[in-house]
């Protein structure tokens, strides 16, 4: 079961909810992974502590032009769709932050003077965070192209009964390479106009991608009415509320599980975890 | 011209709200909204538009069943993972490649390289961008197309046609909301930007986001600036946060305190700055002389 937590708007909650969830379910038995897609700014360990076993490089190839063998030609210029290389005059110029690591360029040069030459855009990190199998991916500082290293982590899964996948804020490139393959995308929204708006989208996205979804408010109380309002207008069902409460907020900036540290937390993440669970059976069940 | 840009590594941290009261306290400037892909901006400026544009980041692949031989070259060669045997059987009896729009980066490689010249490659709208009004001056806006490519073209977009208004306009300054993280669409609205103001909160989140955003600004070498935002929620952290930023060369400015009035501004559609005059209107206002000293 690949549970993605995923909110539209950034700081709602997601890492919350996805390191408590992961630390609640393995606590009852169930193979659990963790993976944090969110590669630009992954803080998943800040709260799940992970020993860490293994670390690999994510490489992806960027053009090195050998000039003994260019002839000018500029073909891989008229390839490149991201203005990633071009010839000017007697030069190739590369601009390796623009690279899509697509290999284009090395193809299409008649004389072979492109070579696709691995660079390390990233890092994978595994290991264990007690029961919970733990991988993050990292984005290399000033590196443009996240998804590869979305992909990168997501392809360390196991034999996981399930895996919390970590999602970015927004709905654009990385975010889909996250949720689109999916059992459930979990929403965490907070109940403000900002909130609502960018619910909006993620909702968008999640239908495009026929994911099926469910809400989870977070800083219930707060704002106002809007967020509750459209779930029940648009028939989706909000699994949880975290209310509004200073000490989750104290225990978050503390780097700590609010499972652990708060009083009554554990038994949310229990009912969330049963709730989605009931979801994908009942889904299940539609479809035989 | 000079651009202030606004950014955060973690998302969440109050830019908007910050940017928003910025608005209604600077004189004379432009707006533009880079976060495209989760804009908010509008929401508190309401903003008149005045011109639409839609906006082609790039092409999109697509394989023509009926012309497919089923070679697979096309799979073997993107290196996104984006095409598999998936697609249907043609009249000659071959099962065809798909390739998952989701998952195309609009490269071309599979284009140039199919042997029956079996794929499409026509340019697609994946987003518009607007031009518009608002009670603190002119905004410029984009709304990337859901679950689109090419974020950091269209922030691009957005912050040239933000300079040329400006410039049409006799203006000196572009405030800009960015975008949280430190990928594509952040580096495109801060590559040769004037200022950049990171708005954090104290939490351990917060530092550790922080130092990998100051990070990317040195790596392009802008001047930045930093606020601690809602820093009563963890004093502490809030030292750790500053004393890191001096360290590092980044110019600690004014903090800004938690005030439920945040959240009251949002819903009432107006900034803080706008809603309240004391306690953290106050700290905003602290917080935009002292970034404006600096542009």
């Amino acid at each position: 079961m690949k549970i993605a937590i995923a909110s539209g708007k950034g700081g709602t909650g997601k890492t919350t909810v996805a390191t408590n969830l992961a630390h609640t379910i393995a606590k009852t038995g169930v193979k659990t992974a963790y993976f944090d897609c969110d590669v630009e700014e992954p803080n998943g360990r800040i709260f799940l502590s992970p020993q860490i076993e293994a670390s690999h490089p994510v490489t992806a190839g960027v053009p090195e032009v050998d000039m003994s063998k260019c002839t000018l030609c500029g073909k891989c210029g008229r390839m490149c769709r991201f203005s990633a290389i071009v010839v000017v005059g007697k030069k190739v110029l590369t601009f390796p932050e623009l690279c899509h690591h697509c290999g284009g360029c090395a193809l299409v040069c008649p004389t072979g003077a492109i070579e696709d030459v691995p660079h390390e855009i990233g890092r994978i990190e595994e290991g264990w965070a007690g029961p919970v199998r733990f991988v993050d991916g990292s984005l290399e500082v000033g590196v443009s192209t996240g998804p590869p290293v979305v992909r990168a982590v997501k392809r360390r899964a196991r034999d996981e009964d399930v895996i919390i996948m970590d999602a970015p804020p927004g709905t654009a490139c990385p975010v889909v390479e996250t949720t689109k393959d999916a059992d459930i995308g979990i929403l965490v929204t907070e109940p403000t106009p900002f909130g609502l708006n960018d619910l909006k989208l993620a909702v968008e996205m999640l239908r495009l991608l026929e994911v099926p979804l469910a809400v989870v408010i977070n800083r219930a109380g707060i704002g106002d009415s809007g967020v509750e309002d459209y779930c029940r207008d648009e028939g989706i069902e909000v699994i949880s509320r975290i209310p509004h409460d200073r000490r989750i907020a104290e225990s978050y900036s503390r780097g700590d599980l609010i499972a652990e540290s708060v009083e009554g937390m554990q038994q949310v993440f229990e009912d969330m975890y049963k709730r989605i669970a009931a979801m994908l059976e009942g889904a299940a069940e539609q479809t035989e | 011209m000079k651009e202030l840009v606004v950014i955060s590594g973690k998302g969440g941290t109050g830019k908007t709200s910050v940017v928003a009261s910025f608005a209604a306290l600077a004189e004379n400037k432009i707006l533009a909204d880079c976060d495209v892909d989760a804009a908010d901006l509008h929401l508190v400026l309401e903003p008149d538009v005045k011109e639409q544009m839609d906006f082609s980041g790039g092409s999109e692949a697509v394989v023509r069943a009926e012309d497919c031989v089923g070679c697979g070259i096309c799979a073997k060669l993107c290196k996104f993972e984006a095409i598999t045997q998936d697609g249907p059987v043609n009249s000659s009896g071959v099962k065809t490649f798909l390739i998952d729009p989701f998952g195309c980066e609009g490269c071309g490689v599979c284009v140039e390289f199919c042997p029956a010249k079996a794929i499409d490659f026509e340019e697609k709208t994946n987003g518009e961008s607007f031009v518009s009004e608002t009670r603190h001056g002119p905004m410029v806006h984009a709304k990337l197309g859901i679950a689109e490519e090419n974020s950091g073209k269209l922030v691009s977009f957005v912050r040239d046609k933000a300079r040329k208004l400006a410039t049409e306009r006799g203006v000196d300054l572009v405030i800009i909301d960015g975008s949280p993280g430190i990928g594509c669409p952040v580096i495109a609205s801060i590559t040769g930007a004037s200022l950049v103001l990171i708005v954090t909160e104290p939490t351990l989140s917060g530092l550790h986001d922080f130092k990998r955003v100051a990070a990317l600004t040195a790596h392009f070498g802008i001047p930045t600036l930093v606020t601690v935002n809602k820093w009563d929620i963890n004093p502490e952290m809030a030292d750790r946060i500053t004393a890191l930023a001096d360290q590092g060369g980044v110019k600690v400015v004014a903090r800004v305190r938690y005030d439920p009035a945040v959240t009251q501004a949002q819903v009432a559609r107006t900034s803080v700055v706008e809603h309240a005059t004391e306690g953290i209107a106050a700290d905003i206002r602290r917080l935009w002389e002292e970034v404006s000293a600096e542009l």
